[in-house]
């Protein structure tokens, strides 16, 4: 049945394969979509090591070593993106993390289901809104004859109205704000979830004990959280450096874009806009090791401090 | 001391309340707002502040968005690319859990590897440009539907469900004759509507909400989608109110005409909104299930 120099194993897997060809038909041509797409890109790595340019290509685009990664690395600007890449990841991780933890405990404290459901509902309404109507909204709202405005003036804390997204100092507040708003209830989801897990028995016996809510919370609920928070963490640990570009993208301006600007614009910014394709591929490399790295490193003083981890 | 427990018991839910009705609040007023905006006298929003109901009502500015054919192409284009893209997605999502479900399918392993490292490496956005450039899918339809038919998350969703199923049932019918595609859509479709519910809304607000494949792949107006026009709206208005932070005592041009571009931007942010606050809480019960697979196999 078959050529090969083994066949029996060739014709069992043979059979097997025919068995299963209806299995084959289902998976491996979207197998090959998701190869194609998540794969095949990695090829352009070897970009980083070239003078890429679209003309040549990669086949005939000449080899300059590292070259690519020293020019990043004596960049100004790189430093300042990164930077401004970190803070802003570092505040919407902390606060983000802090907020869900806090909502969740409080959502729990609630008795009446209805009320529960609802505040549920509606916060969880933003994480399934388009960037760009958010960022709409924001433009409205912290427009010069906008609602924000309008209410600083009456207090008097204004004298005459800001075009308040053109002051960058106050863009990683306002994003982090913003971000804040969108994701706060959705990411209670799995909080709350854990907290309705509690054995029931736990909060009885406190009960018993004379302990008041402050207490079960801080003394039951939290620590049940823990754990599911330290894997949480550990995993958006990884995304530190890798935080999204659409908001950053719609809420920049000229005015505030030297506090905006993120690694992945900078990268966009350098191969089109100056056709510097080649350390744009390059600071993606950056980005993607300095995130393992991290994940990495997370993930080995989580296991060593409390025995939690990931793999 | 009892006394005093409930009362501090009392205090804490009425503060816990009111702090949960205020996030509440701040979450929907934006909404609210922009409703309010976009049914009122363009005009009039002007001059004053709108705050929850709409001063001098009017229909006006959705009529000229409606009459604008680009938006309107714009708008069934969206709803093409939802429709399309989510059906597409959902079914061939389903055939890829299912094999993955089956204990004895060959290559089980190798497509988890496969999926799962994906996850993690990725090329960049910059790698991804030029292929898909490459492949000519560049001002093409087709890139809002092919490179991201398959979601791993969606996957990992469905083969979860999947897995939680009786198994006598799909082992019987095997038993009976059925074949794999029989299985999967004569016994497995009909009892996982839940997570084809959570699988179908994930997928149709994702396309729904997409932008920027539209702005780095389709730079020909023919394909513009909704989320696309909006977002051009939005840094025109930037732009100008950059301009105007620049420069010193400005008009506003547009003010003159009986439209302004605030009172568009609003009216196309709520109907950009619209769709998902129509169907999102029907959906609700059954996608919190889903996130909650996702979350913990991640």
């Amino acid at each position: 049945m078959s050529l090969s120099t083994s066949p029996r194993t060739s014709t069992k897997l043979f059979t097997k394969l025919r068995s299963q060809y209806q299995l084959l038909i289902m998976s491996v041509p979207f197998v090959v979509l998701l190869i194609i797409f998540s794969y095949i890109p990695l090829w352009g790595w070897l970009m980083a090591f070239q003078k890429y340019s679209p003309g040549k290509g990669i086949w005939k685009s000449p080899w300059v070593g590292f070259d690519n990664f020293v020019t990043l690395f004596h960049d100004e600007r790189f430093f300042l993106v990164l930077r401004n890449t970190l803070v802003m990841s570092g505040l919407s991780l902390v606060t983000g993390f802090v907020g869900a933890i806090l909502l969740a405990l409080l959502l729990n404290e609630v008795r009446h289901s209805f009320f529960k459901r609802t505040i549920q509902t509606v916060t969880y309404i933003p994480h399934f809104v388009s960037m760009v109507v958010i960022a709409n909204i924001v433009l409205t709202f912290l427009a010069p004859e906008g609602i924000i405005n309008a209410l600083l003036l009456k207090l008097g804390i204004l004298n005459e109205s800001v075009f308040i997204m053109g002051k960058g100092e106050l863009f990683w507040f306002i994003n982090t704000l913003v971000g804040l708003w969108k994701e706060l209830g959705w990411s209670t989801i799995i909080y709350l979830a854990v907290l309705a897990g509690i054995n029931p028995d736990l909060y009885e016996a406190a009960d018993v004990d004379g302990a008041g809510r402050f207490q079960k919370m801080w003394n039951i609920s939290i620590p049940s959280l823990m754990p599911t928070a330290i894997i949480l963490l550990i995993l958006s640990m990884g995304n530190i450096i890798n935080i999204g570009y659409e908001s950053q993208f719609l809420l920049g301006n000229p005015l505030n874009l030297d506090y905006s600007e993120v690694l992945d614009l900078y990268a966009l910014n350098l191969s089109f806009g100056s056709g510097e394709y080649s350390v744009g591929v390059a600071l993606g490399i950056f980005k993607s090791i300095v995130s393992l790295l991290i994940v990495i490193t997370v993930n080995f003083i989580a296991k060593k401090s409390s025995g939690i981890r990931l793999f | 001391m009892k006394i005093r427990l409930r009362f501090r018991d009392i205090s804490f839910d009425i503060v816990n309340y009111v702090l949960l009705a205020l996030l509440g609040f701040i979450t929907l007023y934006p909404f609210i707002n922009l409703l309010a905006v976009s049914l009122n006298d363009p005009l009039d929003t002007v001059r004053g502040q709108v705050y929850f109901f709409p001063n001098k009502f009017t229909l006006d500015n959705f009529k000229i968005v409606f009459d604008d054919s680009a938006l309107y192409m714009a708008g069934l284009r969206s709803i093409l690319r939802t429709v399309v893209g989510t059906f597409l997605s959902v079914i061939c999502t389903m055939m890829l859990a299912y094999t993955l479900t089956r204990k004895d399918f060959i290559l089980r392993k190798s497509i988890n590897l496969i999926m799962i490292v994906s996850m993690y490496v990725t090329g960049g956005i910059i790698p991804s440009y030029l292929l898909i450039k490459g492949l000519g899918l560049t001002n093409s339809f087709w890139v809002y539907i092919l490179p991201g038919l398959i979601g791993v998350f969606n996957v990992i969703i469905m083969r979860t469900a999947m897995e939680g199923l009786p198994e006598g049932l799909i082992e019987s019918a095997r038993i009976e004759g059925a074949n794999d595609f029989q299985v999967l859509f004569r016994i497995i479709l009909p009892i996982s509507l839940p997570v084809l519910a959570t699988v179908t809304l994930f997928n149709s607000v994702g396309h729904w909400n997409s932008w920027f494949d539209n702005y780095l792949y389709n730079t020909r107006d023919n394909l513009n989608l909704l989320q696309y026009e909006l977002m051009k709206i939005l840094l025109q208005s930037t732009s100008q109110m950059v301009n105007n932070a620049s420069s010193t005592g400005y008009v506003d041009s547009d003010a003159v005409k009986n439209v302004t571009p605030e009172a568009i931007r609003a009216t196309m942010t709520v109907i950009v909104t619209f769709p998902i606050l129509l169907v999102y809480p029907f959906l609700q019960k059954y996608f919190i299930k889903g996130a909650l697979i996702g979350a913990v196999k991640e």
